[in-house]
């Protein structure tokens, strides 16, 4: 099969991918998306675009997606199975492959509690693992999820992700598997800060052979303050942070905090970069995008290949 | 169980001001047994109102009645010689008892007093909790007895999701994970295999089809 993305050409060309995060806006204007994706251009292969994330109404993702693909950068589609049904997440499939959006990360979505608009209904029509099996059902079968024949296929790159650090630890591995028989060929991971709990999941993965038939992300998202620690370790759900790791920001005297989240992140990166199976790094830089292109020169990670 | 609880005393005060003689009525199945609407809460209630007349110095008269159901026919039946008593009836039955009662006696105001809530199971005294969405397609068997339709916040059918920590969801640490029970049941079952499956999408069609669902039955037909 031809590769339907940038993304695709470099995880299966073998090189070590790396793809960051970009947030919409909370608005109509696509200029501040087009000055973080441009920031991103030549460190990146490609660009996520999340989709309302933590359930926060923001520009969609489909469409900030075709404004990357405009601006010649590679977009991952986000779509979450929170807010649309079977009907409305196939008609966005179709459309993405419209427009040559060729990658979709398959999630379910942070709950509509956490948001901007806590009395929406959440849909779950699908999940997340359904919705993979969806888009695979449409574009290797030719077949929409009622059983009607497509006129033509959607190009689609899919892919999935897991947590490592929730529970049950032991089911993890095993869960990423359903995944990966339902068609994830890549995955992105939750921000890796506990690196023995990661190794040990990484070990469950291989053990199943996971990373043979999928290419494997490690999530990366840098601390900006000791302050973003404590909230991420205490408050953000899904999140593993080691008291160690918090210490060692909060001794951190502030003007050097930012600093120290690189060297971190830096630290981090060397190590997941010698971790048999990992097959690249996702750079969620949550408000400090500018920081992406600096993580990637000093970890070694420049030149981008097939550029 | 059908479970229910009272209106707030304001609501209802608004919703009786235009009558001036009102049936409380009670169900003795579902809500008496959360105890929102049976006979126990049926006198509180009706004592509460007179009370509350009583202090307003309003003429409000209020009778008190409980059936054994509020759904079946035979028994809103019933209510049949003591309607023309009172202007309202205010039933402490859930929605389908107060509707049931309303299409039998359709010139009379039916009130709701309770707000209905979801079926459910009494966990201790003063505990009920959800656990069947009526969803119409029974998956118990495969998930250890633990609905997920219900139980987890995102009605997955592949959990558990990434914000599961600890067996507490990512709604709140109050809520169990739904999927972490389904899990360490089938383990202490021996059955982990069951979840290496690829749940298929629901057929929803079965809980939200066209209209109101309906169970016909030839052989109860007389």
């Amino acid at each position: 099969m031809s590769r339907t993305s940038h993304l695709q050409e470099v995880l299966e060309g073998a090189h070590f991918a790396v793809t960051a995060e970009c947030g919409p806006p909370k608005g109509a204007d696509p200029q501040t998306l087009r000055e973080k994706a441009q920031a991103l251009k030549g460190y990146v292969d490609a660009v996520n675009v999340t989709d309302n994330q933590t359930a926060v109404v923001r520009l969609c993702s489909l469409a900030s997606c075709a404004i990357l693909k405009q601006m010649g950068l590679d977009p991952v589609l986000q779509m979450t199975t929170r807010d649309r049904n079977r009907i409305a997440l196939q008609s966005d499939l179709l459309g993405a492959s419209a427009l040559g959006i060729g990658n979709v990360l398959c999630l379910s979505g942070d709950h509509v509690s956490f948001g901007s608009e806590p009395q929406a209904l959440g849909v779950f029509d699908l999940d997340s693992v359904q919705l993979l099996y969806t888009a695979r059902l449409m574009r290797d079968q030719g077949k929409f999820l009622g059983g009607g024949v497509l006129s033509d296929p959607p190009r689609l790159f899919l892919g999935a992700v897991e947590n490592p650090f929730a529970d049950p630890l032991s089911f993890r591995a095993k869960r990423l598997a359903k995944k990966v028989a339902a068609g994830a060929q890549f995955i992105q991971t939750q921000c890796v800060y506990n690196l023995e709990r990661f190794e040990e999941w990484m070990k469950q993965v291989q053990d199943l052979g996971l990373q043979e038939k999928t290419h494997i992300l490690a999530g990366v998202t840098p601390l900006k303050s000791a302050r973003m620690a404590r909230y991420m370790k205490e408050r953000v759900a899904g999140m593993d942070l080691p008291d160690p790791l918090v210490q060692r920001m909060e001794r951190t005297p502030a003007p050097k905090q930012r600093e120290e989240g690189l060297r971190i992140a830096l630290e981090t990166i060397e190590a997941l970069k010698n971790i048999p199976g990992v097959r690249g790094i996702h750079i969620m830089a949550i408000e400090w995008e500018e920081v992406v292109p600096v993580l990637v020169e000093k970890s070694g990670l420049l030149p981008r290949p097939l550029t | 169980m059908i479970t229910g609880t009272r209106k707030p005393m304001e609501e209802i005060l608004s919703m009786i001001v235009p009558y001036k003689r009102i049936l409380v009525a009670g169900c003795g199945t579902c809500v008496a047994e959360c105890a929102s609407g049976g006979e126990k809460e049926v006198a509180l209630l009706a004592s509460q109102l007179r009370m509350h007349a009583k202090l307003k110095n309003i003429s409000l008269e209020v009778g008190e009645i409980t059936l054994d159901r509020q759904c079946v026919y035979e028994f809103i039946d019933q209510l049949t010689p003591f309607l023309e008593k009172y202007d309202a009836v205010l039933s402490l039955a859930c929605g389908a008892g107060v509707q049931a009662v309303a299409e039998v006696f359709p010139q009379w105001v039916i009130l709701p007093g309770l707000d209905t809530a979801f079926l459910g199971e009494t966990k201790q005294a003063g505990l009920w909790v959800e656990n069947c969405r009526g969803c119409g397609a029974c998956r118990l068997h495969m998930f250890a007895g633990i609905c997920p339709i219900t139980r987890c916040a995102k009605k997955l059918f592949n959990g558990p999701c990434g914000g599961s920590q600890a067996g507490r969801c990512e709604v709140s640490p109050e809520v169990a994970c739904a999927w972490y029970l389904i899990f360490q049941r089938l383990e202490s079952q021996g059955r982990l295999e069951c979840l290496e499956e690829i749940y298929p999408p629901c057929d929803w069609s079965r809980q939200q089809g066209i209209g109101p669902r309906r169970i016909q039955r030839e052989d109860q037909r007389a």
